[in-house]
């Protein structure tokens, strides 16, 4: 599409997006009437400037439906993610939300090359995750056969991968270099396997590590990217050029801002990428800040796909930690610290990547009162906290209890954190 | 007949328990007995020593984490028998035993032990006539 033409489109598609925002989310009827802002403020995409941003804390503030823009009735889909503290973030789709999202879902595959003719293997999670159902429906869309099988159980993957003659799969980085190097080690011929293409999202990864991916499963590994809050994975993906991931701007309009000062940055400057859904019924977002750390160029691609392109996200402006595909704030782990008396609320979170995979550990200090002379007691203190943990934030962490007084005092949050892992 | 035990937690870190030993040395408490029970994650040390009000102090003023646990201790001949005896005693009353660790002397050994109930558990013993050990005579071996 010619640009000028898809600008007509975004200020027609912006419009109607601040109109019903206007008139059915209370939320941004106030925020706008603060601004002195009516609807028809709002012409097109270069007076967005003039509106507020929307955080992950406004969708907290707002839980669990107060920020959808339709009544429940049209809602057919309800997704979660992790909040901040406490709750989790909602996303709830109307038919035609899960309509755009099978759509631009098909792009994504399109870009990676995949047809009606393949078999797509979905190692994403299923469930209140956006990322198996997102694929799924993607996959559909084109024809494609899909082959639900969610994450885990690695070798019921390379089973059905050979058996089916997999061509296309999709599932986290680090799960496909664990499942390539699982594949090495059982000794399977790679002739019997077919796989042509990943699409690999969810989580950062190296150009490194894309090099692994492709050299052991022998495929082009794309890179796709999303969030639940615009809609899930489809945001943008890769095409085969890899040079940039084609975002879909005419169902999210992205700006990219310093998040400091909070001013729109120029083409081509690394800031924070903000979207707008233009398209989106139920959950409509304005100018929602990501917290992903990138930059856009709008120069034509090799591909021969007009869309702007941003770069691979690698850091963030906050301190979410990005733990096999599940969002983590180490707020949530400080929370559940808090609510138990027989730990002090001083720790340390150290993350790392072992194997291909994830790992978080918690040390934290016990409670000198608190300590007796058992083990079961401490054991007990310990599978105690490892279960609270796992209930908010849903990732199995490893506890190490350590003496009273030994771990840093700092003030900065950031500091309690230690990413061992290389991007 | 109740014995003072010192228990310290161990976070798993080289070093920790050599450090314990060297801040009871440089204030000459000496050690009766030690025991360490350890799990994967962490461990708990458990000494008896000549003066264990001083021996916590002293560790605590070095930021242990410190507790002082009621044990019992019996002395008896060092042969199975009689240690299984020692916990038949307990067990035929329903006295659990947390924990229990020994160390011999000449051919004696001491047996200390961690009951649910040590009042209970050392009328039971004294009745059996096993020898009980006062703290006094325990410092002292």
């Amino acid at each position: 599409m010619d640009r000028n033409e898809l600008r007509r489109l975004q200020d027609e598609r912006l419009r109607e997006t601040v109109e019903r925002v206007y008139f059915n989310v209370p939320y941004y009827r106030h925020k706008m009437q603060e601004a002195g802002l009516g609807p028809e403020k709002i012409q097109t995409v270069s007076d967005l400037t003039r509106l507020p941003f929307t955080t992950k804390n406004d969708l907290r503030d707002n839980y669990p439906f107060g920020l959808f823009a339709v009544p429940m009735s049209e809602i057919v889909r309800l997704h979660v993610s992790s909040g901040t503290t406490g709750k989790p973030t909602v996303v709830g789709y109307t038919r035609s939300d899960i309509a755009t999202w099978s759509e631009v879902m098909a792009r994504t595959l399109t870009c990676a090359g995949a047809d009606r003719n393949d078999f797509i293997q979905i190692a994403y999670g299923y469930g209140l995750f956006t990322g198996g159902l997102g694929l799924h429906y993607g996959g559909e869309k084109i024809g494609a056969s899909v082959i639900p099988i969610s994450g885990g159980n690695t070798t019921r993957q390379i089973q059905l991968m050979r058996d089916f003659g997999t061509t296309v799969l999709a599932c986290t980085p680090s799960y496909a270099l664990f499942l390539a190097e699982a594949i090495e080690e059982s000794g399977i011929d790679r002739g019997s396997i077919k796989l042509k293409a990943g699409v690999f999202g969810a989580e950062p990864w190296t150009e490194n590590m894309r090099r692994a991916i492709e050299e052991k499963l022998r495929i082009k590994a794309i890179d796709i990217y999303g969030l639940s809050e615009v809609i899930g994975p489809g945001v943008a993906s890769e095409c085969m050029i890899q040079k940039g991931l084609h975002i879909n701007e005419d169902h999210f309009y992205p700006e990219i801002i310093d998040p400091d000062s909070l001013e729109v940055l120029p083409e081509g400057t690394h800031g924070e990428l903000v979207f707008t859904t233009i398209t989106k019924e139920g959950l409509p977002l304005i100018r929602y800040r990501t917290r992903d750390l990138t930059r856009l160029t709008y120069e034509k691609c090799e591909c021969g796909r007009t869309l702007v392109r941003m770069d691979k996200c690698l850091d963030r402006s906050d301190d979410m930690l990005i733990i096999r595909g599940v969002n983590l704030f180490p707020s949530q782990i400080e929370t559940v610290i808090l609510e138990m008396s027989e730990i002090e609320p001083h720790y340390r979170i150290i993350v790392d990547r072992i194997n291909n995979l994830d790992t978080v550990e918690l040390q934290v200090e016990i409670d000198e009162e608190f300590f007796q002379d058992k083990i079961s007691q401490l054991q007990a203190l310990r599978g105690k906290l490892q279960d609270n943990l796992e209930s908010a934030t849903g990732l199995t962490i490893k506890v190490t209890l350590v003496e009273p007084k030994t771990i840093e005092r700092s003030e900065g949050k950031s500091r309690r954190v230690i990413d061992n892992r290389k991007f | 007949m109740i014995i003072h035990q010192l228990s310290v937690f161990l976070e798993n870190r080289t070093g920790r328990l050599t450090e314990v030993l060297e801040v009871l040395g440089h204030e000459n408490i000496r050690i009766t007995a030690l025991s360490v029970a350890d799990t994967s994650e962490f461990g708990i040390l458990r000494l008896i020593v000549s003066d264990p009000e001083k021996a916590k102090d002293v560790l605590k003023q070095q930021l242990f984490t410190v507790n002082i646990t009621e044990v019992i201790s019996v002395m008896a001949p060092d042969e199975a028998r009689y240690y299984a005896k020692v916990l038949k005693i307990l067990s035929d009353i329903d006295i659990s035993v947390e924990y229990t660790y020994a160390f011999t002397t000449g051919k004696k050994s001491v047996i200390i032990l961690r009951c649910s109930n040590n009042d209970k558990a050392i009328k039971a013993l004294k009745e059996h006539e096993m020898e009980l050990l006062r703290a006094s005579d325990l410092y002292k071996i």
